[in-house]
């Protein structure tokens, strides 16, 4: 049996295999490529970055709860300035597609950020995140409202020739009304989802384990939620999407493509194993020859509903 | 920084629910400092999910010893793990105690479970230097004085030792600590770091903290454990990559 071809094409973007490391789970790059071989992975995508450096809250951040965890980070990040500056320089020595994730607090902001951005030959590819749900401006709040997400599509569209891809909250009742107006704004693709708004409280002291009080779930406990909301985009908007969601392991990859991913990111799991990511892709080249797929891109949507 | 499958070697009970478990890991011994830790996978399952940090309490040869109680599932696990079976740890983490410096007398300062990275600590420093140990708890049960020397005990309750707190025990013993050329060395529960930190600032003492707080990764990618700086407030310091030991004037407690 021959070598099976595990790349993906999302609009102009070509990835080698399917695996994207999510945004805010592998910082710039540099921890996480002692763990990993970053020329193996399909794609990275950056810690949001806005256009001033965010300081983002004060701890405590973070807290587990079962089969997952809680995060209230804030969007921490040196700002676009002195990520090209500081970062670029790491990031090139990589033959790995580049996706800048830009969180923002106006619609000017998103557009100034891509514009500066967009110069930068090293970034392939921008990804959108209108669905952090742990700042007070911005982010969830463009996030839940369709037609802001499709202004916001509009505009970065409009300021850049790389693949723009919209990140998705699944905080909403229907995510594909928003995929349809990505969509129809100009987006390459989506990914879905981010995390799920979520609380903790010490029953002792009757505070919330968090200090922002609710924070964003991930992990494998929200895999179901997810898979069921790329499902739901799949069948309603012809759009390429990327899964994200409590992927554990290569079998999880498969579910999240035949429920309709092109592709898909790797988050929680980077904090658990770092080395997890390049596990999971030998692991599904593996799985590719053993069951006969000659070519993965062929799993996607390709459930059977009948 | 390596991510390795440390065999379980031996697990000892020290007394009121404190436990020691011994790793093989010479890729691991070989290199680590004082104060540094560990972020152990406890089980392969999803629960608990995360690993969890833990500095290493002492080294001999190519095994390494943490110290624990029993708090949660995590630890449940860990001190039920089979000898012989192996356990996932990522590690060296964060920066040690810098044992260097113009200093004669090394204090430890050491609160609760606080005391766990000192039993190594005391073995680094001790040919060198003169160790004076202070170690504090709410009360007897939580003085912990496994693998360490020349010892002064405080207890909230007065059921040994001093009846106070660890840092008005170092202030009742000012005199002494004067006449000597200083260094403090803590790690304990959060109140007790904020008033030495005022103790030592006062007194001009050297002194360095091992912080703590809820983390996810242990080397920087989550971002998950802030600390404030004193030199720079636009931007948070990290407790996992930037300490988790700090100059106490380099933080705010």
């Amino acid at each position: 049996m021959s070598v099976p071809d595990l790349s993906i094409q999302i609009g102009t973007l070509k990835l080698r295999n399917p695996i994207m490391l999510a945004s805010g789970t592998v910082g710039y790059g540099n921890e996480i490529s002692e763990f990993t071989d970053l020329n193996k992975l399909g794609a990275i995508v950056t810690k949001s970055l806005s256009l001033k450096p965010r300081k983002g809250n004060p701890p405590q951040r973070i807290t587990e709860t079962p089969a997952g965890m809680l995060n209230a980070i804030g969007l921490t990040n040196i700002g676009v300035e002195a990520f090209l500056k500081e970062k670029i320089p790491f990031l090139k020595k990589f033959d790995v597609p580049l996706i800048c994730n830009i969180a923002a607090s106006t619609m000017e902001e998103y557009v100034e950020c891509t514009k500066i951005l967009t110069h930068e030959e090293e970034i392939d590819a921008f990804e959108i995140n209108v669905s952090c749900p742990n700042v007070s401006e911005g982010g969830l709040i463009f996030g839940n409202d369709a037609s802001a997400v499709g202004r916001i599509t509009e505009k970065v569209r409009a300021h850049t020739s790389k693949p723009v891809i919209i990140k998705l909250s699944p905080n909403v009742s229907y995510i594909s009304s928003f995929a349809k107006s990505a969509k129809e704004n100009g987006a390459d693709a989506v990914s879905a989802i981010n995390t799920l708004v979520g609380t903790s409280f010490n029953i002792f002291t009757r505070k919330p384990k968090i200090q922002n009080i609710t924070g964003g779930l991930s992990g494998p406990a929200i895999k179901p939620v997810a898979l069921a909301k790329v499902l739901e985009i799949s069948r309603k908007v012809d759009i390429p999407i990327i899964g994200i969601g409590g992927i554990m392991d290569w079998k999880d990859v498969i579910e999240f493509m035949i429920v309709g991913s092109s592709a898909v990111q790797i988050g929680t799991l980077n904090f658990i194993d770092p080395s997890a990511p390049g596990k999971i892709m030998a692991q599904l080249e593996d799985y590719c020859s053993k069951a006969g797929i000659s070519k993965i891109s062929s799993l996607t949507a390709s459930y059977d509903l009948k | 920084m390596k991510i390795i499958d440390a065999p379980v070697k031996q697990h000892i009970e020290l007394d009121h629910n404190i436990f020691l478990i011994k790793l093989f890991a010479p890729e691991i011994t070989s290199i680590i400092k004082p104060g540094q830790f560990l972020n152990v996978r406890v089980s392969e399952s999803v629960y608990p999910l995360l690993r969890r940090p833990f500095s290493v309490c002492d080294i001999e040869g190519d095994n390494l010893y943490l110290m624990f109680n029993i708090m949660g599932q995590g630890t449940k696990i860990l001190a039920n793990k089979p000898i012989d079976s192996t356990i996932d740890i990522l590690g060296p983490l964060g920066n040690g105690f810098n044992l260097n410096g113009d200093y004669d007398t090394a204090v430890i300062v050491a609160g609760g479970l606080g005391a766990a990275p000192f039993p190594f600590f005391t073995r680094s420093v001790e040919d060198k230097k003169e160790v004076q140990t202070y170690i504090g708890g709410k009360t007897y049960h939580d003085v912990i004085k496994y693998g360490m020397n020349n010892i002064n005990v405080a207890t909230d309750d007065g059921s040994e030792g001093f009846n106070g707190n660890i840092v008005q025990l170092l202030f009742k013993n000012l005199h002494n600590l004067k006449s000597k050329k200083v260094k403090i060395f803590a790690c304990g529960p959060t109140p007790m770091l904020r008033a030495l930190k005022t103790f030592c600032i006062e007194n001009e003492f050297e002194c360095e903290a091992s912080t703590e707080c809820a983390m996810a990764c242990g080397f920087g990618i989550c971002q998950g454990c802030p600390i404030e700086s004193t030199q720079n407030p636009e931007k948070y310091l990290l407790v996992c990559k930037d300490g988790p030991v700090f100059n106490v004037k380099d933080v705010v407690i």
